[in-house]
């Protein structure tokens, strides 16, 4: 029972962390806790096959899929908090604090007796046991548990699936079209440019600055950008202590101001992270 | 075999032998003019040109028939003069089998020479009338299907067949009344009868049916060997059913009031349907159906107080009436009474109404053709009072007519002398009151039929000038000529008591009881009584001049009788009004509290759908809370039962 | 080791947590966890009376849960980016449209 009193409390908590922290990972990450501590509680109820196939199949194959999801969808990873329906969470609180009350008194009505143990049961091995049931008492649930199976396989790729409407550009059609964009807005012929590389910061977080020394938005992948991780570019303090070591070398000056904007900003646009940062933002000069 | 009643009168049981040689042919009979209306019908107007003939043909091709048959049974023995033919099984129901069986006896070919005889005649004289009508093919079509269901009326073997027949001769009825029917009072006539005649059939019906329960056959050879194994009960009801039908179909009282509207049609029908053939068809059903009244003498006094009634109030409304067709209607009314009366009065009377209805169907259809050949010269008026001082114009009709008019005043020597003459006897020996009724009946006959003959024929001319009487072509007077000898000469069937003896295979025999006074005696009073009416309408009408629009100020008893008796208004109290209150509140009832009741459940769920709807919002998270709140219900009710 | 009543009442609070967490998140894939929080709880309601009883058939009852978690996962995840693909949002109070 050690175990349990140990585990059961940090369940009831990261339970309701699962409910209350306001970022999808986080509840998810929180998920796994709880069952995991779910799979040690299934082996002090003499449960050993649950407590593999728990962690298997709940912690590393739909806790998975929960992150993989979460990855392809949650850009705005945060929920908001305001609730849109009136009365829902009032109400909502209560019902499930009644119910709770009510199971628990339920619960405390029965007096259920000593446990029998799983001694007997698992005389002959708890796998073997669970295996000598499931083919010859629930074989047929089992076998509508396949035929579920092979459906949901199904389902899942048919609606997964999304349908080309039209032929796949090829290599040839990709550079007439660049090429035919070049002509009319004289976008970038070339490839997108690396993120920065700097003594300090080189990661693909940072983005890499152009000679004027504004830093290049496409150097950095834009989901990177939405999701508002992109480092900001560290060179622009850098360019300033460069300035004040060596004075004014002629060519390059800074707008201190500007600089500091850039610096403290921390992100690119994310709204139109294909805007091309121009130069004559940057002022030229001011002696 | 022999149905024994009271009196020693013997009614014999319909026993027919099957039908051999000539008389194979019967269904031919039948069959021509239903060809012929068939072709005509369905031929459309490809046969306009020819369906006249074609009509008249199958008509005269019926009538010959008919007369090789009757002669072909004069033939015969007395005891083998009923023949039957088999045609087919119509109905075959679990106990019940109606076959298609013809019946050919002394009754039945009598008809049969009367309906196609007359009935050619007519075709022949509708020819030159109809010759300006567009659809006069349809009208011969018409014609030919009244002719085969009056020949199936008469010569069907049981009721169901008979039913039949009276059916069709009540469709061509309506079909023939409504001919002109671009005249709403035409439509509104035919109508009229077809919804009147229905009462009548409703009679008819359930006779059949109760035929059928108490017999389990409609067959007339069955029951008439069966009936004095019945109840009085049942057979005293039968004969109430079957005189109701005979009410509606012969416009009897109280279901008179369709005849004289019936005018409205063209007037070869009115001579051949309205007076001749289709509204006898209820005295030919009392006495084919004679082995029942024999044992309902209950009935048999309904019919004779029917039949009283009714002759008076004909007579009275032809006394009246000032169009020329309308007192011929209201005459025709009141002679069919008398043949009611005859058939009313059992069996020394049967032979006497069968006789009648034939003299009758001369005499009458001669004057409703004469009327309809003045018609025809007078620009299609039939106000009297614009006729007058016709005989010069019209020498032919007028002459033709007045055989007609001597034959049914009863003039010694004309058919109807005989005929009635017998009728009024009989019925002075059986039945006094309604002797006397009969007696006083004759006397108005004269009056309203020397009326009518002063008022068309005699007097100053009251035609207008632009009016031209002339004859009529000799395809209308010579069916004229035909008919008025055949009222002149109907009495002949009379002839030692041949038509007495003849019909006796049917309508049996019963020991002749001695008039009071000797029979001769009766007849000089009838004569005398004939005579004052004569006389009377001779001071009031002939001696005076006519106006020529009605006067108003006249008695009540005129005013009565120009409104049929108030026969309409009757009606209109007694069963029109409540029924359309009936039906109105029925409406209201079924509008207010049936229809409100469903509208209203209806309404009632819409609304509350409307409220309910709302509670699907669309959010699932709303339906989860719904769902949690179920949940707190179950565990509660749990709660609850266990502690 | 005597009484099973300690897992129940767990798995009872487990599972109001989870309810809760239906009714009240808006994130679909939040709500979705809650709801693997509610089979959890059930699981456990399941083995822990299996040993009350002592007998495998809550075992094999719980393994059959898991396996129609996971299907249902699978489907449900399916949905959810299907709908996140078309509409931009994985938020359960968007998809309101079917209602009267």
């Amino acid at each position: 029972m050690i175990a349990f009193w140990v585990l059961a409390p940090l369940m009831v908590i990261a339970a309701l962390g699962v409910v209350l922290v306001r970022r999808a990972v986080h509840s998810a990450l929180l998920l796994a806790v709880v069952m995991i501590s779910l799979a040690v509680l299934y082996l002090t109820l003499e449960a050993p096959f649950l407590f593999a196939v728990q962690i298997i199949v709940y912690t590393g194959a739909i806790l998975m899929l929960f992150l993989f999801v979460l990855m392809l969808v949650g850009v705005d990873a945060a929920d908001s908090v305001v609730e849109t329906i009136r009365g829902q969470r009032l109400l909502a609180i209560t019902g499930g604090l009644v119910m709770g009350v009510l199971l628990v008194v339920v619960v405390a009505q029965i007096s259920l007796g000593t446990m029998v143990g799983m001694g007997a049961a698992n005389a002959g091995g708890n796998i073997e046991g669970l295996a000598d049931l499931l083919f010859s008492r629930y074989v047929l649930s089992f076998e509508a548990t396949a035929a579920l199976l092979i459906t949901a396989a199904l389902g899942a790729m048919l609606l997964a699936h999304r349908e080309r409407l039209e032929p796949k550009e090829g290599q040839r059609a990709m550079a007439a079209r660049r090429m035919q964009e070049y002509g009319t807005s004289g976008r970038h012929l070339g490839p997108l440019p690396s993120p920065g590389v700097y003594a300090r910061h080189n990661a693909v977080d940072t983005p890499a600055l152009l000679p004027d020394g504004t830093p290049a938005t496409d150097s950095v992948s834009r989901v990177l950008a939405a999701r508002g991780t992109v480092r900001s570019a560290p060179a622009l303090g850098d360019v300033e202590d460069v300035q004040r070591t060596l004075g004014d070398v002629g060519g390059i000056s800074g707008g201190s101001g500007s600089a500091t904007d850039t610096s403290a900003g921390g992100g690119y646009n994310t709204e139109n992270p294909d805007t091309r940062p121009q130069g004559d933002d940057w002022p030229e000069g001011d002696e | 075999m022999f149905l024994l009643s009271e009196g020693g009168a013997s009614i014999p049981v319909v026993d027919p032998l099957g039908a051999d040689g000539v008389f194979s042919l019967l269904w031919l009979v039948i069959a021509l003019p239903l060809a012929g209306a068939t072709i005509l019908l369905l031929g459309g107007r490809r046969t306009d040109a020819w369906g006249h003939w074609l009509g008249t043909l199958t008509a005269v091709g019926s009538f010959v028939l008919s007369l090789v048959l009757f002669v072909s049974m004069l033939g015969r023995e007395e005891g083998q003069r009923q023949v039957v033919q088999h045609l087919y099984d119509w109905i075959r129901v679990g106990d019940l089998t109606v076959s298609i069986d013809l019946l050919l006896d002394p009754l039945s070919v009598l008809f049969l020479l009367l309906i196609t005889g007359v009935g050619s005649l007519i075709h022949v004289y509708s020819i030159g009338y109809m010759e300006h009508d567009p659809r006069r093919r349809r009208f011969f079509a018409y014609l030919n299907l009244f002719v085969a269901a009056m020949l199936m009326l008469v010569l069907s073997e049981n009721y169901l067949g008979l039913f039949l027949g009276w059916e069709g001769v009540g469709l061509a009825s309506y079909l023939l009344i409504g001919f002109w029917q671009h005249k709403p009072s035409a439509a509104a006539a035919a109508k009229k009868a077809f919804v009147v005649n229905r009462v009548g059939d409703i009679g008819l019906s359930l006779g059949i049916a109760l035929f059928f329960v108490t017999f389990g056959s409609t067959s007339f050879t069955v029951i008439s060997a069966n009936a004095s194994g019945a109840s009085d009960g049942v057979l005293t009801a039968l004969g109430l059913l079957l005189l109701l039908a005979a009410c509606g179909k012969s416009a009897q009282v109280p279901l008179q009031s369709w005849l004289l509207d019936a005018m409205e049609g063209p007037t070869p029908v009115s001579a051949l349907i309205h007076a001749a053939t289709m509204v006898t068809a209820g005295v030919y059903l009392v006495v084919r159906s004679n082995f029942v009244f024999e044992l309902a003498p209950h009935a048999q006094t309904a019919v004779v107080v029917v039949a009283t009634v009714t002759l008076l109030w004909g007579a009275v409304i032809g006394c009246a009436k000032d169009d020329i067709k309308k007192a011929l209607a209201g005459s025709t009314m009141s002679q069919i009474g008398y043949m009611m009366l005859a058939a009313g009065l059992g069996v020394y009377g049967y032979a006497f109404a069968i006789f009648h209805l034939i003299t009758h169907g001369f005499f009458k259809a001669n004057m409703f053709l004469g009327a309809g050949s003045v018609m025809h010269g007078m620009n299609d008026d039939v106000d009297m009072r614009r006729y007058g001082a016709l005989r010069k114009a019209m020498p032919v009709t007028f002459l033709t007519f007045a055989m007609g008019y001597l034959a049914i005043i009863g003039f010694p020597g004309f058919s109807g002398f005989w005929s009635k003459d017998k009728i009024i006897e009989t019925a002075l020996i059986e039945s006094p009151v309604a002797g006397i009724g009969a007696l006083i009946g004759a006397g108005v006959t004269g009056f309203y039929m020397t009326r009518l003959m002063l008022m068309t024929f005699f007097g100053e001319k009251r035609w207008k000038d632009d009016v031209h009487p002339h004859e009529s072509p000799s395809v209308m007077t010579g069916p004229l000529v035909v008919l008025a000898a055949l009222s002149v000469l109907g009495g002949l069937l009379y002839l030692g008591h041949w038509i007495v003896d003849w019909l006796s295979p049917v309508v049996g025999t019963a020991p002749k009881h001695e008039p009071p006074v000797p029979a001769i005696v009766i007849t000089l009073l009838v004569l005398a009584v004939v005579a004052a009416g004569v006389a009377t309408a001779w001071l009031l009408v002939g001696k005076r001049p006519v106006p020529v629009t009605a006067p108003q100020d006249v008695s009540f008893a005129t005013r009565a009788a120009r409104a049929d008796l108030y026969g309409d208004t009757i009606n209109e109290t007694l069963v029109i009004n409540p029924g359309r209150h009936a039906t109105a509140g029925l409406t209201r009832g079924d509008r207010s509290l049936v229809d409100g009741l469903f509208t209203g459940s209806a309404g009632v769920t819409a609304a509350l759908g409307a409220q309910l709807r709302k509670v699907q919002n669309g959010f699932v998270r709303s339906y989860a809370l719904s769902v949690v709140g179920g949940v707190v219900l179950v565990l509660a009710a749990l709660l609850v039962v266990n502690l | 080791m005597d009484d099973v009543t300690p897992y129940i009442v767990l798995s009872t609070i487990l599972f109001t947590i989870g309810s809760v967490g239906v009714l009240t998140r808006r994130n679909a894939i939040v709500v979705f966890m809650s709801v693997e929080l509610m089979l959890n709880a059930c699981n456990l309601a399941l083995v822990a009376f299996a040993k009350q009883h002592g007998n495998l058939d809550g075992q094999v009852a719980a393994f059959f849960v898991m396996v129609v978690a996971a299907a249902e996962v699978v489907v449900g995840l399916a949905i959810i980016m299907t709908i996140f693909r078309t509409r931009r949002s994985a938020s359960v109070d968007d998809a309101s449209l079917l209602k009267y």
